[in-house]
């Protein structure tokens, strides 16, 4: 399967997932929504243009906002986390090496520690933006980071989960693609 | 013009994170009512800011001429002093008659002013009512509103002849109530759930409570002390707490409503400034 024809089925998956799934979970609401949506953005490829990633990130976002009728809400984290992926990917990966011959972001293609660094901290930086554009205030300043807290932990257990059952076999980059 | 064309190259993923995000905002402040209010009073809040600087230097321009006006006022005024008129035979007796709002001069705290609902919803998440009756006549953001039988709610926002009112039925209400029996304090939440009936939390276990107390706002609330918010229908034990959960059947039947008092603290203003001078505050 082309890396196009994969994303494109990965995005409506994904936000399939999240609207009638995980936004549907009862007794965690009652604090937490459990987000795993923007794993899309996070396992996009590398030699993705900076520009063309933030318009993915906004359509991404928007295409979720508008099955939760607030338009916005979810676009602007998902556009900040889209932002800040190339300079931590700069930082964590060889540049001479792994970016040449792997296509994208994976446990395989950048080994386990610099991968779980860099989804921590997508994540948490994801789910800080969120919540803070959804109260537009920090109000008791510990609850809120008990909140991101609580939400970046759900969120990166459902990850893991993905990441074990859906095992990706970092593919090498070849002329042909 | 080259260096402009060069900046716009050289941060052009900056600019359009920029663009994108103020998008995002536009869009969330369109479809959400909570980001809106956020955002105009922000918005208000800096352009007020601006309009207060410009109207002061305006104001500096134009001293000459006010001073010319208030010296001629100052001419009339004095022209029109008793002195000026003695009469040069002193049996006839002047009255001056001095009636302020009060004769009697008890200092007055609450004004009740009435007002005609002209909209209402209750099943939303966030209900707002509508009132006939804005700046103009007297009312101002965040007076508190009654209706004959109790509580109803916070005007959030005002225009000339109408203005908003958050609804006791509104997930960001926040009620500080006593149980009128015994006075013992919690919080009025609504939950979102059931329009007849609101949650009070944060009752201590140690209060005895019984189904039909009736449960008054305290004085820490935005709204006068002792005003009815309703009566208690069912009592929850939280296991997990000290505190009981009671569910409160609302006085005010918020389907039926039709005239409603807005109440105007008159100490209102002095109160939250107090309350939010910034030593206070670090002391918490």
């Amino acid at each position: 399967m082309s890396s196009l024809l994969k994303n494109i089925v990965r995005f409506i998956l994904f936000i399939l997932l999240q609207v009638f799934v995980l936004n549907q979970v009862p007794p965690l609401h009652q604090f937490f929504v459990p987000y795993l949506y923007f794993l899309f953005i996070l396992w996009l490829p590398f030699n993705i243009n900076r520009f063309l990633l933030l318009v993915i990130a906004f359509v991404y976002g928007f295409a979720l906002d508008a099955f939760t009728g607030r338009y916005g809400l979810h676009s602007a984290p998902c556009l900040l986390i889209a932002y800040l992926r190339p300079f931590l990917l700069n930082l964590l990966i060889p540049q001479e090496t792994t970016e040449q011959s792997y296509i994208e972001p994976s446990i395989k293609s950048m080994g386990w520690a610099p991968y779980s660094l860099y989804i921590v901290l997508l994540t948490f930086i994801h789910n800080a933006y969120l919540v803070f554009i959804e109260w537009l205030q920090f109000g008791n300043f510990i609850y809120f980071l008990g909140k991101v807290a609580g939400v970046t932990g759900i969120s990166l257990l459902l990850i893991f989960i993905t990441e074990m059952l859906f095992f990706r076999k970092g593919k090498y980059r070849t002329n042909a693609a | 013009m080259k260096n402009i064309f060069l900046f716009i190259r050289r941060f052009f993923v900056f600019i359009c994170f920029i663009i994108l995000q103020v998008v995002c905002v536009v869009l969330l402040s369109n479809s959400s009512k909570t980001h809106q209010a956020f955002f105009a009073a922000r918005a208000n809040e800096i352009t007020g800011k601006i309009d207060k600087q410009y109207s002061g230097v305006r104001d500096y321009l134009a001293l000459k001429k006010e001073n010319d006006k208030l010296q001629q006022e100052n001419a009339r005024l004095l022209n029109m002093l008793k002195s000026d008129y003695e009469a040069p035979d002193s049996t006839i007796k002047t009255v001056i008659d001095t009636s302020i709002r009060d004769t009697l001069n008890h200092p007055r705290k609450y004004t009740f002013l009435p007002a005609k609902v002209v909209g209402n919803t209750v099943s939303s998440q966030s209900n707002y009512l509508m009132l006939e009756r804005g700046s103009n006549q007297g009312v101002k953001k965040n007076m508190s509103v009654i209706s004959p039988q109790g509580i109803v709610g916070v005007v959030v926002e005002v225009s000339g002849n109408y203005s908003k009112v958050m609804s006791l039925l509104h997930r960001n209400t926040r009620v500080s109530a006593i149980i009128k029996k015994n006075n013992s304090s919690g919080d009025v939440e609504w939950d979102g759930t059931d329009p007849h009936f609101v949650l009070m939390r944060k009752v201590s276990k140690s209060a005895q409570v019984v189904k039909g107390d009736t449960v008054l706002t305290s004085t820490y609330s935005t709204y006068p002390g002792f005003i009815a918010v309703g009566t208690v229908a069912e009592i929850k034990t939280d296991a997990t707490s000290n505190f009981y959960v009671l569910k409160i059947k609302t006085a005010t039947d918020f389907f039926s409503i039709q005239h409603v008092y807005v109440v105007e603290n008159a100490r209102y203003e002095e109160q939250t400034t107090l309350a939010n001078k910034k030593d206070l505050r670090n002391v918490e």
